[in-house]
């Protein structure tokens, strides 16, 4: 399948792409990892009269620990983070790089472009959705920083301007007595999860003192619950007030019905995916291994 | 404020194509060790460059939908769904394709293993098959269960099940000892 014709820009810095993008206007898309963007313009849903190239832009890929902070440069491959030590301090962003899609989309997929792209299904916003996340961007005006929950305004779409760029997605590093689980079920590897779920909670000895979760592929941004927050702060975590938070979960979820699955079908998994998660989570925050991430057959 | 935006605007290559003319990128990229110079229209697939361009037809176009991995190569050692990047995105890489495997005519201990342990059927799915295990033992060389079924996730087969390309690829690890 060939995608339309169209004109080829390779940027050479991210500030040089955003000047690009203010001189070309709504008619130029970027290009980073491209495995969205090139199904999209082979199937000709996508039709940029310019594309520019952001793969060459040299310094634009790096994960390291500063003030507190993990930060991911926009153009960080998902294998990247995969097999990053510094980004493993992190579990759940662990969980979250080692499942999405397969091993060739994750050696190409950038972090920068999946959180730029707000696909309902994708897997990062809904992470870092859990976490106190901050994304940096440049545009023609200059630089801005935007916490991620005014990022994402709809489905595919965020509250970058017209010639703005991510340039990194910073991650404030969870407090000590934090663990965070996501786990997202999915048919196969190369497609989208049917549901997922993320927590991240903050324990005082049983006591649950914070939990953030974020539920994805069941709205049109990743649904924040927060009465089944609710449920689970200042309580301590047992088979009740786990199963509470479930149900509050599944009340908040929105999921349409479509190829992988009813309405119905989606609301249940995502409840049983946020008990499960809430679990590893906690034994996570008491310094337990325990494996999470994405389930496929 | 950023420094550019004071600057007079840059003057855009693709604005230099006259009207009606196929634009075309030159990039210059290594396959299977040899340098290849070649000139691309910007939409052209990696996958169609390498069929088309190069003739190097071992690469197979599956699903052509980022699913099914038939046209797995590597890219800076990196295995990648060909139809899935531009050429143009390619300039300057190394690319192992199925092709670049056998040396000296004796076949890589990956498609040796496919052969010996029956690891394929109809053999449409099967470069992809090799070049994800290439990757795969690029990086471990005594991988487990797990290792081999998450290297592979990303390639589908139709004819059969899974299990001969998975004795396939254990046997490679263990007769390769890394690569």
């Amino acid at each position: 399948m060939y995608p339309r014709p169209f004109h080829y820009e390779r940027a050479r810095s991210l500030k040089e792409a955003a000047t690009i993008l203010s001189q070309l206007g709504d008619d130029a898309k970027l290009l980073a990892g491209g495995q969205s963007l090139i199904p999209l313009m082979k199937l000709r849903f996508a039709n940029p009269k310019y594309l520019v190239d952001l793969n060459f832009v040299p310094g634009a890929s790096y994960i390291k620990e500063s003030k507190g902070s993990l930060c991911v440069g926009a153009l960080t491959r998902h294998a990247e983070i995969e097999h990053s030590a510094v980004a493993a301090k992190i579990p759940i962003i662990h969980d979250c790089a080692a499942g999405i899609a397969d091993v060739q989309v994750r050696n190409r997929g950038t972090i920068g472009g999946s959180v730029a792209e707000a696909d309902p299904s994708g897997d990062w916003a809904v992470v870092l959705s859990t976490l106190s996340t901050t994304i940096s961007c440049v545009g023609k005006n200059g630089k801005r920083e935007i916490p991620l929950d005014q990022f994402i305004a709809d489905a595919y779409t965020t509250t970058l301007e017209q010639d703005e760029i991510v340039t990194e997605v910073r991650i404030k590093l969870p407090a000590k007595r934090s663990g965070g689980a996501y786990l997202a079920f999915k048919r196969a590897a190369p497609v989208y999860p049917t549901a997922s779920a993320a927590v991240q909670l903050t324990m005082e000895g049983d006591i649950c003192k914070d939990a953030s979760i974020a539920l994805g592929c069941v709205g049109l941004v990743p649904i924040r619950p927060r009465d089944a927050e609710a449920a689970l702060q200042g309580q301590p975590l047992n088979a009740s007030t786990i199963a509470r938070a479930a149900e509050a979960a599944q009340l908040a979820a929105d999921p349409q019905p479509d190829m992988r699955g009813s309405a119905e079908y989606k609301r249940k998994l995502v409840g049983s995916l946020l008990k499960d998660a809430i679990e590893i989570a906690a034994r996570r925050a008491r310094g337990e291994q325990v494996a999470a991430g994405h389930i496929y057959a | 404020m950023l420094e550019n935006a004071t600057k007079p605007k840059r003057s855009l290559r693709s604005k230099r194509v006259a009207e009606g003319q196929i634009e075309k990128v030159p990039i210059t990229l290594k396959v299977n060790g040899t340098t290849r110079s070649v000139a691309v229209e910007p939409r052209t697939l990696l996958v169609e460059l390498i069929r088309e361009n190069l003739d190097l037809t071992g690469t197979h176009v599956g699903c052509d939908t980022t699913y099914c991995g038939a046209c797995t190569v590597l890219m800076n050692g990196a295995a990648v769904k060909s139809c899935t990047v531009f050429a143009v995105q390619a300039d300057g890489a190394e690319l192992l394709t199925v092709e670049g495997l056998e040396k000296d005519g004796k076949l890589h201990p990956i498609q040796k293993a496919f052969g010996d342990c029956y690891g394929l059927q109809c053999g449409y799915c099967t470069p992809g098959f090799m070049m994800s295990a290439y990757q795969l033992l690029s990086e471990n060389s005594q991988p487990n269960e797990k290792d081999i079924r998450k290297a592979i996730a990303g390639n589908t087969c139709r004819c059969t099940g899974y299990q001969n390309i998975f004795k396939a690829i254990q046997a490679a690890a263990e007769s390769a000892k890394g690569i």
